[in-house]
């Protein structure tokens, strides 16, 4: 559905009514609105896209409608679906609705199917709740649905357990269910963040397909612009829990009248950085890397070998950015941590100057201090159990045992201060902190010990856009005060050409190419360059 | 890009000079929990009468009273005032002299004695002899002598939970007992605790080779029976208070070391111990300082599960005899010589079993309250 047939969208019956709908939760620091009156409309065909960022109230709204709150919050208001009420309709009348009429698809497939189940039997579970009906006739549909999804050989994959699939065949097998009743309204909540850009397309085009062909609404929630202006009528865009903007996709984008749609809009990473000069030192060399890991095996079993980076030659000079690109399980994350020695590898590592290839744990110790890592999950790399101030000094109780309380204590109020928090956050514990607080304080841990070299393992891909913009001007700022030298690994392209003047593309553990940023993103060589550009800016 | 520095969320916060730390959300939520803070609470008051409660009785745990041997429950003082008028009737009996009115009022009674010839005050001495008397004086001499009117001490015991077969306080022997079931529940568990952290975090952390061996070391404990282990340790090392704890501790840990082991293989693999590594900081740094504070949870709630569990092993082990000896006690060992004597005199069994079942009741429901709390699945 293109914006160009808006004629028609106008016309169009509307399906889904929402009226003041408020969602509260009740939370031991009393209660939270999470959703504070949002109006809406769904028209039958359309496709409505909500866009927001974390915490906006984006996702609980339409979890209100389907009658999926946790079980502390409370949704109030109205939600009609072709006049029925939806909200504080008793769970067995809603069942007639949820499920066949209005179906949802979420962010992450692989929890959303059950691991115990092959993919048929949990599409044909729908079929067969609202239309009853042999388990045979479910089969065949379930079959159809399969081709229709495009998932390659269904007679075999309907017997496939969900591991056996891909992180996009999966998502795939998750629209088939939602589609196995025909209904009215598909809600998809961040269908297609957990997959890879070249994957995300392809979703996305099933999905508007699939649209055209059943004549279905689409509730599509999101907080990725480029998604949303390619494939939805009308946008609303929501702020902690209230409706900021709403109107027809270009409109919003041409004109936009919030303040803060125009700032999401802006968001998109910028600027770009120059080249050091050609005589800055080598920092750090990798020759010939490889990474094998041993799978399966046990006590008698041999192990199998699966190689992760299959040689890889790297040189990051001083002051350097180099972006590492690639998807989900090209390597490349791996590469970063056998440059650090974090992975055992085979090939030469030079550190400054030293081959550190043989260097143990002990021997790496007294160097760690130069080479520091910055996770992609800021809820996950940082100890829920430790303030602030015991995480950011961790390095400095390791390297400069001799420092005393006082001191430790200066030094991480001057390391709050450099990434742009309020030194006050170091008696506080991270579970205190949004996303984007949380990166800065991965990122304090790791300069304050005065690094050369960071690598910085998807720094951005857990944050809102305008965190992102945030973190990486933060990230810049770092390198020019400090003159670091990053390894920027990521799979968004936006943001490596705004922070890498050297680019290098892998594949299944191999490089494919690598260049000059400006140079590589203009004139691609390789067809998975090419794939991989077109994928993330032709929507 | 300036007006995203402006941005709410990076505003900085209001001051507030202490962080709320998982631990004090949990304990919040705790509080929440009304069956798991009355649970506390009867925790902490049967603790104060195990270990308080001694010092307001007068009796020993070992002291015997062969006059009250087996003696049901009551609240009213021993002797009773008919069997005090039948001692001291007899005393006067054997001084030759009549009684003419005998009160008692709490520990001290009061006495007419009457004759026809004027009475020898020495004859306070044949009340003195009695058992039951000391100290009797003569408070007034009438009709010349021949009525006194003498006064004393009566000895009177309460037993508000009868005695047992040797004549014991069966009240200071339930609180003895209390002390000892609680104190090796706790430390067993401790000594539990302790072991089975830290193997569990090693064998879990360092994983491949060191990992299997530590784990088929544990499963050949596992396989031994209980019983010939304890068997084999008294034996050898004859039996003591101490072996109690070593024993039960050397047991409990198998099943700590299993959960804190599969915590850690699972949060080994977190982002933060990788951070960590990446740092430079050494294994056993890392299990100090990262793996271990991030186990508390479960472990604690394990904790509540293993020390009445300790106590019920303790009982076991006191019931078959190779538990404490007497005469110190505990309520296992209390609760057998109950079971021995339930025709005779039941209330050995009942009152020990009050206290023990009021206690697992209260760890379980404390248990299950911090569980809640440090394991908020619904969010």
């Amino acid at each position: 559905m293109m914006t160009s047939d808006s004629n028609t969208a106008v016309e169009a019956e509307t399906v889904l009514t929402v009226r003041g709908l408020k969602v509260r939760f009740d939370t031991p620091d009393g209660p939270i609105e999470a959703v504070k009156g949002v109006d809406l409309d769904v028209k039958a065909g359309e496709t409505l896209a909500v866009v927001g960022e974390s915490g906006s109230g984006k996702s609980q709204t339409m979890m209100a409608i389907m009658g999926l709150l946790a079980a502390n919050g409370r949704a109030t208001g109205s939600a009609l679906y072709r006049g029925r009420e939806m909200i504080g309709l008793p769970m067995k009348a809603l069942n007639t609705i949820r499920g066949e009429k209005i179906t949802m698809i979420f962010q992450e497939p692989m929890t959303s199917l059950d691991p115990l189940y092959p993919i048929g039997r949990q599409i044909a579970e729908p079929i067969r709740h609202h239309r009853g009906g042999t388990a045979a006739a479910a089969r065949a549909r379930v079959l159809e649905l399969l081709e229709l999804v495009g998932i390659p050989e269904p007679t075999r994959r309907i017997d496939s357990y969900p591991h056996e699939l891909s992180g996009g065949q999966r998502q795939r097998a998750m629209i088939a269910m939602a589609l196995a009743n025909e209904p009215d309204i598909l809600i998809a909540d961040e269908p297609t963040t957990a997959l890879d850009v070249t994957i995300q397309a392809q979703i996305l085009t099933l999905l508007q397909s699939l649209q055209k062909r059943f004549g279905m609404a689409v509730v599509l929630i999101t907080h990725d612009l480029g998604v949303v202006r390619h494939v939805a009528d009308r946008v609303v865009v929501m702020r902690r829990g209230e409706v900021v903007e709403r109107g027809r996709t270009a409109d919003v984008f041409a004109r936009p009248k919030a303040d803060y749609t125009r700032m999401l809009i802006e968001a998109e990473p910028s600027g770009e950085k120059a080249p050091p000069a050609p005589d800055e030192p080598v920092l750090l060399e990798g020759r010939k890397l490889r990474v094998d890991y041993s799978t399966g095996g046990g006590f008698l079993k041999k192990a199998g070998l699966f190689t992760a980076v299959h040689g890889a030659d790297i040189r990051l000079r001083q002051g350097q950015t180099i972006g590492l690109v690639g998807e989900s399980g090209s390597g490349k994350s791996t590469l970063g941590r056998a440059l650090l020695k974090l992975t055992p590898s085979s090939g030469t590592v030079l550190f400054n100057g030293r081959d550190i290839s043989d260097f143990d744990r002990k021997a790496m110790r007294p160097l760690r201090r130069d080479m520091q890592l910055v996770f992609q999950d800021p809820f996950g790399s940082l100890s829920p159990r430790q303030t602030v101030g015991e995480i950011i000094t961790e390095g400095l109780y390791v390297h400069e045992p001799q420092l005393s309380k006082a001191e430790r204590d200066a030094r991480a109020v001057a390391a709050l201060h450099e990434v742009g928090l309020d030194p006050s956050a170091r008696n506080r514990y991270p579970h205190e902190f949004s996303g984007g607080q949380r990166q800065r304080i991965a990122i304090a841990r790791a300069i304050i010990l005065k690094p050369r070299l960071v690598v910085l393992d998807e720094p951005t891909s857990a944050l809102d856009r305008s965190v992102q913009g945030q973190v990486i001007e933060l990230l810049r700022g770092l390198q020019k005060s400090h003159g670091l030298s990053y390894l920027f690994i990521s799979h968004d392209l936006s943001v490596i050409r705004a922070m890498a003047d050297y680019v290098i593309v892998m594949q299944a553990g191999r490089i494919v190419e690598e260049g000059e940023t400006a140079g590589l993103f203009d004139h691609p060589c390789e067809a998975y360059t090419k794939a991989l550009l077109s994928a993330a800016y032709s929507r | 890009m300036s007006d995203l520095a402006q941005m709410p969320s990076l505003a900085p916060h209001a001051p507030e000079t202490r962080g709320r730390s998982l631990f004090s959300l949990a304990m919040r939520r705790f509080r929440r929990n009304r069956a798991a803070i009355a649970g506390s609470i009867v925790l902490v008051l049967v603790a104060l009468f195990s270990f308080v409660g001694p010092l307001f009785s007068d009796h020993a745990y070992d002291q015997v009273f062969p006059s009250y041997v087996s003696v049901p429950p009551s609240l009213s003082p021993r002797p009773g005032a008919e069997t005090l008028q039948g001692a001291m009737e007899s005393a006067v009996q054997r001084a030759r002299v009549r009684l003419e009115s005998f009160t008692v009022e709490g520990h001290s009674f009061t006495a007419t004695l009457g004759a026809d010839q004027p009475i020898d005050p020495r004859t306070t001495r044949y009340i003195d002899r009695a058992n039951e008397f000391d100290d009797t004086t003569v408070k007034e001499t009438q009709e010349d002598g021949r009525k006194l009117i003498v006064e004393g001490r009566v000895t009177r015991e309460y037993f508000p939970f009868g005695t047992d077969s040797n004549g014991r306080d069966l009240l200071v022997r339930v609180m003895l007992g209390g002390q000892i079931s609680i104190a090796v529940g706790v430390l067993a568990s401790l000594v539990s605790l302790g072991i089975g952290v830290v193997y569990g975090a090693t064998a879990g952390y360092l994983g491949g080779r060191i990992d299997n061996v530590m784990m088929r070391f544990v499963e050949i404990l596992y396989s031994l029976p209980f019983v010939f282990l304890v068997v084999l340790l008294v034996v050898f090392f004859g039996r003591s208070f101490i072996l109690i704890f070593l024993v039960i501790g050397a047991v409990e840990w198998l099943d700590m070391a299993r959960i804190v082991r599969g915590q850690t293989l699972a949060l080994k693999r977190r982002e933060f111990v990788g951070a960590a590594e990446s740092l430079g900081l050494s294994d056993w740094q890392i299990i100090r300082r990262h793996i271990i504070p991030n186990t508390i949870g479960p472990v604690v709630v394990f904790v509540t599960v293993i020390v009445p569990k300790v106590i019920l092993l303790e009982s076991f082990l006191s019931f078959l005899g190779l538990g404490v000896q007497a005469p110190l006690t505990s309520w296992g060992a209390l609760i057998a010589e109950g079971a021995n004597n339930i025709q005779s005199a039941p209330w050995l069994l009942i009152f020990p079993s009050i206290f023990f079942v009021v206690t697992l009741f209260a760890l379980n429901f404390v248990g299950d309250g911090l569980r809640d709390a440090l394991d908020p699945r619904d969010r």
